[in-house]
């Protein structure tokens, strides 16, 4: 969808979902600056992962939005006129990122679901985490929809609660090859 | 080792090497060590103005007259929310300005202390970039940053906010060279574009049947010299051009390929020629939706080339063919390179049915009005004014609305940098102080606010800051006693119901204008008119002319929202088609 009140000449291009990274100083007021851009101008950010590139003052923002062609090269273009921003990359553009999201989920198992909780767990590969409270908490790691049927079919089992930390995505073009 | 000096002075010996001149502001709390300083310099000159909104658009005047960055320094908390409005403005019409901002100092940050704000919070998107600098011995390189990222690129407004403790501390000065700016991308914007762009762009100019040069305000920002090639490179092609609002004067007006402004109250010709053209080149303008109307019925059958430094500018609301991301100036010698090592030249053989066919639209004479014998037309008003100044260096601001359309319609400008307007976000009050601007940055010009009655008395406190720098600005006012845009879209949208756009218990200008010690001068009818231009342009005082024009006048031609560019209303008796006007009335 094109953002101006008016209808648009423009026969869009499907709505796809985006994997962009950025490239940031690592100073105050930066996220600030990117996340404001994405609501001032009306785009969506459907998740945002923050963290720092180890000792370089950089940081890198991983944001997952979705629209058309258009509107991401809008969005790509309005982020390079942010002066902390190094680089913006569109990793779906790309066609050869590799990406993963973390999920924690806390089951609620009792004697009668508990083995078959488990053996879904297993078949995911989601890894139980240790804790004092005896609460049984697992950790999954994977595509976005490797963790949305996991939830799917263990959903079904027993009740549960869950925390994503939203996927963050490298390219998996090696660099040195290219050169 | 380098001598310490205090934050404040680090503000001044900044400025100085930047080579600033001229600092806008107004004192406070919070920026009281940088005002002491100033008073023990006297390299720099302040003018003091009567508000903050005063002091940016002047500083924005300043730097659109001037070519030169605008520097404005204000207080925290109210200071700096007042010159919020003039920070957009600058943003949207790209203006490279230099705000400085006191801060409650730093360990009262976030307690809600006496005029604090989050000024960096608050002017994040209406600026190119801002600073908090919490450290003395950054505050020179911030400057010098500053000033390169306001003035780079696309221009736009940069804010320095200086908490009062940092300018109390002692630090060390770094000049501008001992500064290693980083190899940031923004500091080194691409200027040249890519080559193979440009052979193509040449190639569909050289075979272009209708073209048409679509100039806007980019090409009065990358300096005289764009302006001049790009007059050239029209001249070469022998095509006609068109300008925006921000535009007007990069091709003058006298220039037998210019068809004048285009869009909402643009030329009936320039609309109807970017309606029908095959090739459009549009040079450093935006596709405004003040210029586009209807987007899906804009220029529908051409092939589009846009020249801008702004990538994000490209593809935004209209599709286009052949980008071109660069410098203006360097992009018009790349492209005169190309066109002369293909050999290409005009065709002028195929331009003339093109040219018959706009002379065609030409005969509409759009801007035709009927001056009677008594009340005075606004056209006629600011088309006397043209005459009786044409001769001189002269600056013209507006406020903005009807008086602001009629000055780009009947006001002919043969240079850039002589039209000083708020184009995109369109802020009443913006002309007086910007007047007051243009002239300390040109004091033996003759500089004009051409203002509504509403318009200036939104700033009218400046009138204190023109007569105290005794200058010699000239405020135009057409008076019909109506906030008349808002009254015209009132009787062409709403049926004639003037909700609160006739305003009452107007001053008596002339008063007005005696109690600040100025001079003012009233044309009630058509046969006072010349005689009171003459007055005000002869006076060496600031002058309020109150020109009593036709109540009821509107502003035409009109695009009206919702409509395209070959859908024009000539005048008042023509109505937009039933479907475009309700789907026009929830635009703006």
């Amino acid at each position: 969808m094109n953002k101006s009140v008016y209808d648009s000449p423009i026969r869009t291009t499907d709505i796809n979902r985006h994997i962009l990274t950025i490239l940031v100083d690592n100073e105050p007021g930066v996220l600030a600056r990117v996340i404001g851009m994405f609501s001032g101008r009306g785009y969506n950010i459907d998740s945002l992962n923050v963290a720092e590139v180890s000792n370089q003052h950089l940081s890198r923002i991983t944001i997952v939005t979705h629209g058309t062609t258009e509107v991401i090269d809008q969005i790509q273009s309005q982020l390079m006129r942010i002066v902390p921003v190094h680089s913006v990359t569109n990793l779906d553009q790309e066609d050869t990122a590799v990406e993963a999201e973390v999920a924690l989920v806390n089951m609620f198992v009792n004697k009668k679901n508990k083995k078959q909780a488990f053996q879904i767990c297993d078949l995911y590969r989601a890894r139980k985490i240790e804790n004092e409270h005896n609460s049984t908490i697992f950790e999954i790691a994977g595509t976005s929809e490797r963790i949305d049927t996991f939830i799917k079919d263990i959903s079904k089992v027993t009740d549960i609660e869950i925390v994503r930390s939203g996927p963050v995505a490298i390219s998996s073009v090696n660099k040195n090859q290219e050169a | 080792m380098k001598q310490s000096i205090t934050g404040a002075e680090i503000v001044f010996k900044s400025l100085l090497e930047q080579g600033v001149e001229v600092v806008f502001g107004y004192p406070g709390g919070a920026v009281l060590p940088i005002y002491d300083s100033l008073f023990k310099q006297n390299s720099i000159r302040h003018v003091l103005v009567r508000q903050e909104a005063g002091a940016i658009h002047a500083a924005e005047g300043y730097a659109r007259s001037s070519g030169k960055i605008g520097v404005v320094l204000v207080t925290s908390g109210p200071g700096a929310t007042n010159v919020v409005t003039g920070l957009t403005d600058a943003m949207m019409d790209s203006v490279p300005i230099v705000c400085i901002t006191g801060q409650v100092p730093q360990h009262l940050i976030g307690s809600d202390a006496f005029q604090e704000c989050d000024t960096t919070g608050i002017t994040r998107p209406c600026t190119k970039h801002n600073y908090l600098v919490k450290d003395v011995n950054k505050l020179s390189s911030v400057f010098h940053e500053a000033f390169t990222i306001a003035n780079n690129g696309r221009p736009g407004p940069v804010l320095i906010d200086i908490p009062k403790d940092v300018q109390f501390a002692k630090g060390k000065y770094t000049t501008k060279d001992e500064n290693i700016i980083s190899s940031h991308r923004l500091f080194e914007p691409k200027i040249k574009a890519n080559e193979n762009n440009i052979e193509e762009a040449t190639k569909l100019i050289a075979n272009a049947k209708k073209p048409i040069f679509y100039i806007g305000g980019g090409c009065i920002n990358s300096g005289p010299k764009a302006s001049a090639l790009v007059t050239k490179f029209i001249e070469e092609i022998k095509a006609p051009a068109t300008m925006t609002l921000m535009g007007l004067g990069v091709l003058a007006a006298s220039n037998k390929y210019s068809l004048g402004m285009l869009g909402m109250h643009g030329m009936y010709e320039a609309n109807m020629a970017m309606h029908d053209c095959d090739v459009m080149i549009n040079i450093g303008a935006r596709f405004d939706d003040r210029v586009t109307g209807r987007l899906d019925a804009f220029s529908p059958n051409s092939k589009k080339i846009h020249i801008d430094i702004d990538a994000s500018n490209v593809n935004k609301t209209i599709k286009i063919d052949f980008p071109i991301i660069g410098d203006i100036e360097s992009v018009m010698v790349q492209l005169f390179n190309s066109w002369n090592k293909n050999q290409y030249s005009s065709q002028e053989k195929s331009l003339e049915d093109w040219w018959k066919k706009i002379n065609n639209w030409k005969k509409i004479e759009c801007l035709n009005y009927y001056q009677g014998e008594n009340i005075i037309k606004p056209q006629h008003a600011i088309k006397r004014l043209y005459d009786l100044t044409k001769n001189k260096k002269t600056f013209i601001t507006t406020e903005v609305g009807q008086h602001q359309m009629w000055a780009a319609q009947y006001y002919k400008f043969d240079k850039p940098n002589r039209w000083l307007t708020s184009g995109g976000l369109g802020t009443m009050g913006y002309g007086f102080p910007a007047a007051i601007g243009a002239q300390i940055a040109n004091p033996d010009a003759l500089v004009i606010d051409i203002a509504g009655d509403a318009s200036i008395l939104m700033n009218i406190q400046e009138m204190s800051t023109a007569v105290q720098h005794r200058l010699p600005v000239k405020i135009f006012i057409l008076n019909n006693e109506y906030m008349g845009m808002v009254r015209q879209w009132q009787e062409l949208l709403h049926g004639g119901r003037y909700s609160e756009s006739y305003t009452d218990s107007l001053p008596d200008f002339v008063k007005l204008a005696e109690s600040f010690r100025a001079t003012g001068l009233r044309a009630k009818t058509v046969e006072d008119l010349d005689p009171v231009i003459i007055e005000m342009i002869e006076s060496d005082k600031t002058v309020i002319a109150d020109i009593w024009v036709d109540k009821e006048e509107n502003c035409f031609p009109m695009i009206q929202s919702g409509s395209s560019h070959n859908e024009m209303l000539l005048n008042k008796d023509q109505k937009q088609d039933h479907i475009s006007a309700e789907k026009g009335k929830v635009l703006v």
